[in-house]
């Protein structure tokens, strides 16, 4: 047994393909339990941030900053009453969510936090990918119909054409970058998520400026393909809040309505670690290719340590801004705690052997959260789309230009 | 009462589809609880998809009777209750009622309170027209403009506080004049506001006027033609925005309003966003007509000489101003008593909402909402 866990060790795969169950299962606990945290994380940071956006200060009150608030939030939804109601497709009703759930949350066995950091590795990573992925919009149909009333429904039906039509141009803009994958010397593409990136280090160039600005331009149509996708601002009709009050989770409350969030937020995240693996060098560090040499490898394993030895100084300068008065002594605790453990991980980071094996997970998840904040963005700058108009931007707009970019990208690729 | 189809007189479902789909049309009933119906309107929509076909409004969940209790009360005893009708723009309520109720006594405010009366209304009337530009962004999905408008629009009801101790429902006039001699500073408040303010509107503009989103979602949206804005008796931006040069303020000066120089903003097109356009430019010249007052303010009394008890000769007054929804106006009919024999109100928001059905037919149900928005109703003002 020890040994079955120990040979694994000395492989330099990923636990699927050696084949090693145990690490397998690792793995995966480690990443949904990591992407369940990200969720959470990211549901203060969007308050936090948009709140910063609209002038306001967001969650203050749950620990320092707000900083507890998802966890409170967590507990609210768990104690909430569970209704179903009385005219619903019970059945239905109750897998709906699940589906979702689990059409977000299985995408994750592809996607590469570096070359071995994946809990497996298919050759048709991507394809598999964007099959799981889409399978959520059935979930979506599943919860409007079964809660059998008319602004649940209408919310789904605008989602489930939705989700469809803008899968088209997505698949195209993924296309082209596939397609890229094969300039090589054999001239054999691959579509396996980690086979994309090494494909990204032996052109040296990420897909995202490969003949410029054609992959670009298939980034920025997934970018705009995948806010779409996931149903968030400023494609968000499905659950329109001002026009169908919530869209196709109206009658969902407590745990349920917590699962659908879950899983949108999940399905944000792999979105975008789609894109990233695609265009943008999937784990790789910043100009691999044109600053090299020892001196560079060192400064860019250095900047995880650095970067979380200067959020614990933020961190701190929040203890010393605190007011002195008693009430805020516990916050002022929380928030000093929370600068330690921080400081404690940035220093953590800087020991030798754990800086190496971590910079692959840190580039992947910088560039992830660059995307997320995007999606911030998005929803703190733009209005809705109305239901003809966005079906518009995706067939007429999106579509042509992903066409375009696709059979451009081929006829280069056969000249060069 | 629980019967949709109770209300629909022109809303009929249409014959059965003789198709495989039996597809009949549908009805929804959007509101009273609806987070975009701004409070307690229930709109009947018969809906094909997502198109409208006909919508038809069902109001009176906000009826208190206040012209019912005008009634019951003394000329000054109603005067606050003005106040509860429009609720964001309670200080025009109040300037139309009193000078409605001077004009029956056939008494003039002196010229330092119709200044003061000026200013407040339209300090007023910007944060009306901030208060519906926040909603009505929201309505279309912009959540970031409801924050900044409600920012300057605490500026003004922080100057209503320091005048007359209320934030909304202010009070601020009597008939006759003012209560109230303006406090310490308040000029000055009212300069700094001004200044500080026009660069906060050009904030909501950059956010939204050239925003590709908001274009497509405001233009051609809710078209209402000038002849039939005036079949209906649609008045104030919605009006304006249809290319009539209307507004009270111009057309038959009360308070100060002759005194001042400002234009009257006017669309073309009468759709959504030139009834943006227009409130976005009266914004401006409100700001104008405040400058112009601060500068010019005279000093004297601020109360004509009313009689302790108000009993207004036999007789009947109709008094509209121009208020930030539309013509608001007052018909009084005295008896000779303390209490008027029978006040009727003439809300904007109630008769501007007739155009709903005209407006949405052939829409979509997103624009009905964009619709609700730029009508910029209020329901206390409705329903009464």
């Amino acid at each position: 047994m020890l040994d079955y866990i120990t040979s694994y060790l000395g492989m330099n795969t990923t636990p699927g393909q050696a084949g090693n169950i145990f690490w397998a299962v690792v793995y995966i606990l480690i990443v949904f339990g990591g992407v369940s945290v990200a969720v959470m994380a990211m549901n203060w940071l969007e308050r936090k941030a948009l709140a910063h956006f609209q002038i306001r200060l967001g969650p203050m009150r749950v620990g320092p900053h707000g900083l507890l608030q998802p966890i409170a939030d967590a507990i609210k939804l768990m104690t909430k009453e569970d209704i179903i109601p009385e005219q619903a497709d019970k059945f239905v009703f109750w897998i709906a969510p699940l589906i979702i759930l689990c059409a977000s949350f299985t995408v994750y066995i592809v996607i590469p936090f570096g070359p071995t950091h994946a809990i497996t590795d298919m050759n048709i990573g991507i394809l598999f990918m964007l099959g799981v992925s889409s399978l959520s919009v059935l979930g979506v149909v599943m919860a409007g119909w079964s809660s059998n009333s008319h602004y649940p429904l209408l919310g789904s039906l605008r989602s489930s054409a939705q989700m469809i039509s803008y899968e088209i141009a997505m698949g195209l803009a993924v296309l082209s970058a596939v397609l890229m994958t094969s300039l090589n010397k054999s001239g054999t593409g691959t579509l396996s998520m980690i086979g994309i990136v090494e494909a990204q280090q032996q052109q040296h160039i990420w897909f995202a400026f490969k003949f410029f600005p054609l992959g670009f331009v298939a980034l920025v149509i997934f970018a705009i393909a995948m806010v779409a996708e996931t149903n968030r601002a400023p494609f968000d009709l499905p659950e329109a809040e001002s026009e169908l009050t919530a869209g196709f989770h109206t009658e969902y409350s407590g745990l349920r309505w917590s699962l659908f969030m879950l899983g949108e937020y999940a399905a944000m995240i792999a979105v975008s670690s789609i894109a990233v693996t695609l265009w943008l060098g999937g784990w790789m560090r910043p100009f691999p290719s044109t600053l090299t040499g020892e001196t560079w490898d060192l400064v860019f394993s250095l900047i995880p340590g650095f970067l979380f030895l200067a959020l614990a100084l933020i961190a701190f300068i929040g203890v010393v801004r605190m007011p002195k008065h008693p009430y805020f002594r516990i916050q002022t605790m929380g928030l000093a705690g929370f600068a330690a453990v921080l400081g404690l991980i940035g220093l953590i980071l800087f020991v030798p052997p754990v800086r190496e094996r971590i910079q692959d997970i840190f580039w992947f998840i910088a560039k992830v959260a660059a995307f997320m904040y995007l999606y911030i963005w998005y929803r703190a700058t733009f209005p809705r789309y109305r239901f003809d108009q966005l079906m518009r931007v995706g067939w007429k707009v999106l579509l042509p230009i992903s066409i375009g970019v696709l059979i451009v990208t081929a006829i280069l690729g056969v000249a060069f | 009462m629980t019967d949709p189809k109770a209300y629909l007189s022109h809303l009929e479902l249409g014959e059965k589809d003789e198709t495989f789909l039996d597809s009949n049309e549908l009805i929804i009933n959007m509101g009273p609880q609806h987070p975009a119906t701004h409070g307690v309107l229930r709109v009947v929509l018969k809906l094909d998809g997502e198109k409208v076909l006909g919508a038809e409004c069902v109001i009176g969940y906000l009826h208190r009777g206040v012209e019912k209790i005008a009634e019951n009360r003394t000329y000054t005893m109603f005067n606050p209750y003005v106040d509860r009708m429009d609720y964001v723009a309670a200080v025009s309520n109040g300037l139309g009622y009193c000078e409605a109720v001077e004009k029956l006594l056939n008494i003039e405010a002196p010229a330092r309170a119709k200044y003061i009366r000026v200013i407040l209304t339209e300090l007023n009337r910007l944060t009306s027209h901030q208060l519906w530009l926040g909603t009505h962004a929201l309505d279309i999905g912009a959540m970031t403009p409801l924050f900044y408008t409600f920012r300057d629009r605490e500026e003004i009801l922080k100057i209503f506080e320091k005048y007359c101790g209320a934030r909304l429902t202010t009070h601020a006039f009597r008939i006759g004049g003012c209560q109230y001699e303006t406090y310490d500073g308040f000029e000055r408040d009212v300069k700094k506001f001004i200044d500080e303010v026009p660069p906060k509107i050009d904030e909501y503009e950059e956010l939204l006027t050239t925003n590709r989103i908001w274009v497509e979602r405001t233009q051609g949206v809710g078209k209402i033609s000038a002849a039939d804005c005036k079949a209906l008796g649609v008045t104030g931006p919605v009006l304006r925005a249809s290319g009539v040069k209307w507004d009270l303020r111009k057309a038959q000066p009360y308070a100060a309003y002759s005194d001042f120089d400002f234009e009257i903003p006017t669309g073309v097109n009468g759709d959504t966003y030139d009834r943006y356009l227009v409130r976005m430019e009266e914004m401006r010249q409100s700001l104008r007509i405040i400058r112009q007052a601060v500068e010019r303010i005279p000093e004297g009394p601020i109360m004509a000489k009313v009689p302790k008890v108000i009993k207004p000769p036999v007789g009947e007054i109709y008094h509209s101003i121009e208020a930030p929804k539309g013509e608001l106006g007052y018909f009084i009919v005295s008896d000779g008593s303390t209490q008027p024999y029978r006040v009727r109100v003439r809300p904007p928001s109630f008769v501007n909402l007739q155009a709903l059905d005209l407006m949405v037919r052939g829409q979509l149900v997103a624009d009905v909402i964009a619709v609700i928005g730029t009508l910029d109703i209020v329901l206390g003002e409705v329903d009464r």
